[in-house]
This record gives C-alpha cells, structure tokens and sequence, in this order.
C-alpha cells in the first residue's frame, strides 16, 4: 500500500487539517444581530420600535435615578434639596433601613443574630442545592441549621433546640430498631402501638369534644348568634359519639398493618416524637438550662418583622410544603380509599379557599380550637396555614409528574421485586420529581410573594411596615415608589434566583443526550 | 436443531399452572390455561394481538392476580400471600416490549439497583455481578452512559443483564423484539439463544419464527384466551392441526 501511495501520490499529508473558523459573517455577535434581530423587514421595524421603546423609558427614568437624594431626614428636607427636580428620595431606605429589613420592635442590639442566621443559611442550603459537588457529609449541616436558625432568630435557652433534636434523633434510632425486628416482633408492636393510638386518639377527640361544648357555651352565653351554638353543640356531640369507634378503628387499622410494617414504624416513630415534645421537652430544657444556662435574649414572636419575616416564612414553609406535599400526592394516589379520601378532600379544599381566609382563620379562628390556656404562636399558625395551602398545590404539580411516568417504570420496579416504599422513593420520585421541577418552582416563587399577605393580618412583614410605620410617619408621609420599588427589587432577587437555580437543575438532571 | 436438541430438559418442574382463569372486570382474559413447564424448557408462546399472552406471562409473574385455578413456580403457590409474591417477583426475570429501564440510573445502576435493595447484597459485589453480565450481553464500556444515550437493541440487553444480576432461574420474555428495528433484532435474539444455550428456564412471547425454530423446545399457540395448540417447533410449523393456527401462521409466514 504505502508503495503505490509513495508511486503515485505526489505528497501524504501526514496530519490532519486543523479546522478553520468560520467566515466573520457567520460567527460571533454579528450572526447572532443579523439572524436574530434583521432577519426580515417586520423583524427589522419591531426591533426599531422596541429600540426607540426602550431609549425613551430609559431618558424617562434616568434623572429620577441620578438625581436622588439619598442623605435627609425627611420628604420634606428631600424636597427642599431637590428644589422641583424629579428625583427620587432615597434616604427613605438610610433612614428606615433597619425597619425594612427587621421589623420596628426587633431589638436593635441583637440584629446580628438573624444576620448571622442568614448567612449560615447560604452555607447550610448549599449541600442540599448543590448535592452532587459538595461531600454528603456536609448535609449534616443543612440537618443542624433548622435548630441554630431558630435559636439565633428567637433567642431563649439553647437546650431547647437541642433536645428538639436530640427527640428527632432517639426517633429516628427507635425506627431503625422496628424496622430491624423479627415480622412477629413487629406484629406485637404493632398491636400495642395501636392500642395506645386508638386510645390517646379517643382521649384527644373526647377533650375536643369537650372543647367543642365550652366554646358552644360560650356562644350561647354572648347571646351572639343561634346557628353557630347550635353547630358547635353538634360538633361536640358528634365527637362524643364517634370518640370511641374512631379509636378503636385506629388502633385496629395500625395492628392489620403489621404485615407491610412500613406504617408501624412510622406511626411508632411519631408516637415517640410526640409524646417526647409534649411531656419532656419543656420540663427537662428548663432544668438543663438552671444548670447550665446557655441562653439569648429572647425575642417573642410578635416582634419580627420586615423582610427578615418575609424570608422566615417563604423558607420554613417551602421546606415544609414540599414534602408535605409529596406525602399527599402519594396518598392521592394509594389504593387505601382511607388515605386516599383524607388527601383528596384535603387538597380540594385547601385549593377552594383563598389564602387570606386561610390567615384569617389562623389569626382568630385558630385560637378558638385551642385549649383556652394555651398560647399558641402566632407565627406558627400563619407556618401551618401557609404550609397547607402550598402544599396542596405542590401536590397537584407532583400528581402530574406521578402522571406523566410511563407505567412500565411501576411494573419493572415491581418485577425486580422492590417494595412499594423502595420503589417510590428509587424510581417513581425521582423522576417524577424532576419532571415537576418548574411546577414546584412556580409554586415556591408564589409563596415567597405571597408571604406579603400576613401584612393583612398586621403582622409587620416588609410591606406591613411600609403600609403602617413608614408611610403613616410624619416624616415619611405618602412615600411610595422608593420604598415600593426597594421591596419589590428584593423579592425580584429572591425570585429570580430560585428560578435560576431551578434551570440549572434541569440541565443537571438531564439523562438522554449530553 | 442440533443445539436444540443439544440442550438439556430435566425432569424437575419449573412451572405449574392448573385450569388457571382470569377476568378483567367482566372481560374473561384467560380460560382454563393448563401449562407445565420443565426446568431448562425453551417455550415460545404466540397468537394473535389481545390473545392474552402478555397476561399470562405477567400473571406467572406475579404482575397480576389470577381469580380461579393455580400457579406455582419454583416450588411456590402464588396466592395473595405478600411474601409469596416478592419471592416470585425477585426470583423470575421479566423483560419487556419497552425494556423499562429507569432513565434516571445509570447503566450500572439498573442493573445493581435490585441486588442492593433487594437482595442486600454489598454494593462492590453487586457491581461484580453487573460487570460480569454486561459484557455477555455485549455492552463493554458503557456501564457508566444512562439508557437514554444507548440505542434500542442495546438497551433491551441491558435489560436482560438487569434481570440476570438478580440470578433468576426462570427468564420471561414479553414481545422482547417487536420495539426494535431490524437491524437490531438480531442482537437480542444472539443474546437471547445465548441464555437458552447455558440452559435458562425460558417463557417467550415472541412472533420471531426464526428464534422459535432455532432455540424453543416448544411452540405454544394462544387464542381468546386458550391455550389452542402446542407442539414441537417442528412439528408446529410443518403441521399446524387447528384451523386458528393454520391462519395465524399463513398470515405471520405468508408475506
Ligand atoms: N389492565 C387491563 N384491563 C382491562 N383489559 C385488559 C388489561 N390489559 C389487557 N387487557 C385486555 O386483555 C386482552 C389480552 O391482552 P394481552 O394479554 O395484552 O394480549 P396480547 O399480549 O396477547 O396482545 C386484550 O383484549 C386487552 O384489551
Ligand atoms: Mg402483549
């Protein structure tokens, strides 16, 4: 061969022609103008119009920009140093910064502690957000940061975070001990769980039976109105009524499940958590704390405020709905017409009502429900309404991507044997979950605007302390744009980069063509 | 014929089904099937769409309950007993028209997904396993692409070695071909004889006569339901008795 070639080719070139550039025209920002911007006449005169559009906002809102004042006391003084000049009066945001960003009644030397919680939650969000470039054992972190966040916002003794989660993690340990237990074993726990829980959820509905009855005495008493007497009597009777069968099917439903025993150790699981913050973690966290005092200011709950609410809220509620709402797209989908009923009018009617009944409940109704004495924060109840409500809606997002897997992925997991837990959580939620990426994302981004709401039930979040303190001062009378236009530039933060980051994980979880 | 006959049919008895019936609702699927199958059979079973072949190899394996009759498989009756049927499912190796593999894993993945979680075995010797299947399927050196990245004919092999990692002794097979392109078919159905070869327990639904000639012991002709016709390949081929079969064949053999 290399003869002939030697013989009758004149010269071999022996290594390959490195590739040339394309011509200048069809490289770069240039093809990218012509094809994108001119490639027509319509496109050409849309472009034009958008150009000229843009120009003219721009010399529009420009001295606006350029000419603010960012040094006074008041919109007076801001005035008088404009002297009839558009401009905007910036000094707004100097002057009440920390109104803005902490509410006015956080107390001013212990601004650092929610500072600090906010930088620590950058730090603790990145192993979960960024799983695959960051070591798993960082997540340890994200796991801690819930109980030093609150003790840094809220203050008190730090043993009762501590022993929070020391109960989270003797539960943690109990389940792995049910779930390692002989199926007979099991099925004895399994008989005494339910016992317990059939009875503890009879001596609950009887005590809500009975609170049922006071608030329909109390009703009555005021002379208010028949109908809801007569209702809240009713409601009580009923609970009486049911109490006891409701217990013992329970209790009967927790025994018949021994033979999965999923559910027992779940149930056992929460048992123990409940019966561990109930009745130990007060007591015990107040004598550590006598002996060895570990404790901050306490802040109450009534006194955050500002953006710092606005970002407690949208992050304790989207970590909270979205398991949640995985839980109950699960359940929508169960075959136990139980669970399946409970989720399905759950989510129907959380999606039928809008959320500012929902806060509206929380801020008055929800005091009725509880025990007379007791004092239930308010904080948590707008948590618990805001949670379900999105919840609810991340459900339906991820029903659709329940949906949306083929039904050969159900069966091959069946027939390689994986149980149904093992197969929801390797194969169904995973995809399913990437598929329902952009449909959660909608749903956190909608919470975290709609955590603006719970200024309706005066709680002085970010747009509760420009509607109350700031524009009803004296000083800052009737400002709007500014202060309209910081809040909204802060929410834009926020939201664009939760969308960000949900593109850049689409992309990561990309599996058919790299 | 000659490697037919070269493997081995023992008297052991893999599968046991008696007068088995099955409804969809009000729809009577199965009728009376009556089926035994030896250890080391190589049976093709075939019949015209919506004959219930498909249900029949997905209620031996467990994928569906049957409402009268029995099956047994390996020694075991399958009842509605939980534990009777993970033992079916993890034990009896299925693959599919759609090879269903999980597009979210990695090859290797798949294929040590089940061993992991099910078996429990370590996840180094699972991986053992999985890189000594995958080369006998034919995919060197792509344990770490994911399904999406492979073409049709490889990923139903990976779907065998998927079943194979979890050392079943009986293999189903569902319409193993009928997704893939002609160029393709013939490296599942090398793969596939392989498996007959080293004398797997095999259940095929499969309409490639060629395959049925070559490797089944069996020839099994389903219709409405039944069970119509059953003989050697030779003989099924070459002297058809039903009527239903004669058409069947003359029209999959006719063109
Ligand atoms: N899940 C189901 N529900 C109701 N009918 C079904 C179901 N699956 C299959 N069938 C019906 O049962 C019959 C047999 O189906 P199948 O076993 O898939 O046939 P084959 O595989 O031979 O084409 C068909 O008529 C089909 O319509
Ligand atoms: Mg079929």
């Amino acid at each position: 061969m290399s003869d002939t070639h030697a013989q009758s080719v004149a010269f071999v070139r022996e290594t390959e022609i490195p590739q040339q550039p394309p011509p200048m025209l069809e490289s770069g920002a240039v093809k990218w103008v012509r094809e994108n911007l001119f490639s027509g006449w319509f496109n050409t005169i849309m472009t034009l119009i958008a150009l000229y559009l843009v120009f003219k906002i721009l010399v529009g809102a420009a001295p606006w920009f350029y000419n603010g004042v960012w040094d006074a006391g008041s919109i007076r003084e801001c005035r008088d140093i404009l002297a009839g000049k558009t401009g905007a009066c910036f000094a707004v945001l100097v002057d009440r910064w920390d109104h803005l960003v902490f509410g006015f009644k956080y107390p001013q030397d212990a601004y650092w502690r929610p500072l600090i919680a906010f930088l620590l939650l950058l730090v603790a969000a990145a192993p979960a957000l960024f799983g695959k470039y960051l070591p798993r054992k960082m997540l340890i972190l994200t796991a801690i940061y819930p109980f030093v966040a609150f003790w840094l916002i809220w203050g008190g003794t730090l043993w009762l975070p501590v022993m929070v989660a020391a109960s989270i993690i003797a539960t943690a340990m109990v389940f792995r001990l049910v779930e390692g237990m002989a199926i007979s074993t099991r099925q004895i726990l399994a008989g005494a769980v339910g016992l317990v829980s059939g009875l503890g959820l009879a001596w609950l509905l009887f005590k809500g039976a009975g609170e049922l009855v006071f608030i329909a005495n109390n009703i009555g008493a005021s002379g208010l109105s028949i109908v809801p007497y007569i209702l809240f009597w009713a409601a009580g009777i009923f609970t009486y009524v049911c109490f006891i069968p409701m217990g013992i099917f329970v209790g009967y439903a927790i025994y018949q499940s021994a033979e999965d025993g999923g559910l027992v150790t779940i149930v056992t699981a929460l048992f123990a958590i409940y019966f561990m913050l109930a009745y130990l973690l007060g007591p015990v966290s107040g004598t550590l704390n006598s002996i060895i005092p570990l404790e901050l200011q306490a802040v109450p709950s009534r006194d955050m405020g500002g953006f710092m609410l606005c970002m407690i809220l949208g992050t304790v509620c989207v970590s909270l709905s979205v398991p949640l709402g995985i839980v109950l797209a699960l359940g929508r989908q169960s075959n136990m017409p139980l669970i399946k009923g409970v989720c399905v009018v759950f989510i129907e009617f959380v999606r039928g009502v809008p959320l500012i009944t929902l806060l509206f409940v929380a801020n008055v109704m929800l005091a009725y429900f509880m025990p007379p004495n007791s004092n239930f924060d308010l904080i948590l109840r707008v948590i618990i309404m805001i949670t379900m409500f999105s919840s609810a809606y991340i459900a339906e997002v991820i029903r659709g991507g329940l949906a949306a897997l083929p039904k050969g992925q159900y069966e091959a997991a069946d027939s390689l044997g994986l149980n149904y837990a093992q197969a929801t959580r390797l194969i169904i939620l995973p995809q399913a979950l990437k598929i329902s990426i952009p449909g959660i994302v909608n749903v956190a981004v909608g919470l975290f605007k709609d955590t603006t709401l719970v200024s309706v039930i005066s709680m002085f979040d970010i747009v509760g302390m420009i509607r109350g303190p700031i524009q009803q001062s004296t000083d800052w009378i009737s400002i709007y744009w500014e202060v309209y236009g910081f809040a909204a530039l802060l929410f834009f933060v926020v939201c664009y980069s939760i969308s960000q980051y949900s593109q850049w994980l689409e992309r990561q979880l990309q599996t058919d063509h790299h | 014929m000659a490697e037919a006959a070269q493997m081995q049919v023992s008297d052991e008895v893999a599968i046991t089904i008696q007068n088995m019936n099955k409804w969809y609702g009000t729809f009577h699927v199965l009728r009376d099937i009556d089926l035994t199958v030896q250890r080391g059979e190589r049976i093709v079973i075939c019949g015209p769409s919506g004959s219930g072949k498909s249900t029949l190899i997905r209620c031996i394996k467990a994928l569906e309950e049957h409402q009268a009759g029995s099956i047994e498989v390996d020694g075991t009756l399958l009842s509605s007993d939980l534990k009777n049927i993970d033992k079916i499912r993890s034990e009896v190796g299925m693959c599919f028209q759609h090879f269903n593999l999980f597009p979210h894993l990695t090859i290797l993945e798949n294929c040590t997904l089940a061993p992991i979680w099910v078996r429990k075995t370590p996840k180094k010797e699972a991986e053992e396993t999985a890189m000594h299947f995958l080369p006998k399927v034919k995919i060197p050196e792509q344990a770490d692409k994911y399904p999406g990245q492979l073409s049709g004919g490889q990923q139903q092999r990976v779907a065998i070695a998927r079943s194979l990692c979890m050392r079943p002794r009986i293999m189903l097979f569902d319409e193993p071909t009928s997704a893939l392109d002609p160029e393709m078919i013939k490296e599942v159905l090398d793969t596939m004889i392989e498996l007959a070869e080293e004398g797997m327990t095999m259940l095929c639904v499969t309409h490639e006569m060629g395959f049925a000639r070559q490797v089944a012991n069996r020839v099994i002709f389903m219709d409405a339901g039944q069970i119509v016709e059953q003989n050697e390949p030779e003989a099924f081929f070459n002297n058809p008795q039903s009527d239903r079969t004669k058409l069947f064949l003359s029209q999959i053999l006719g063109h």
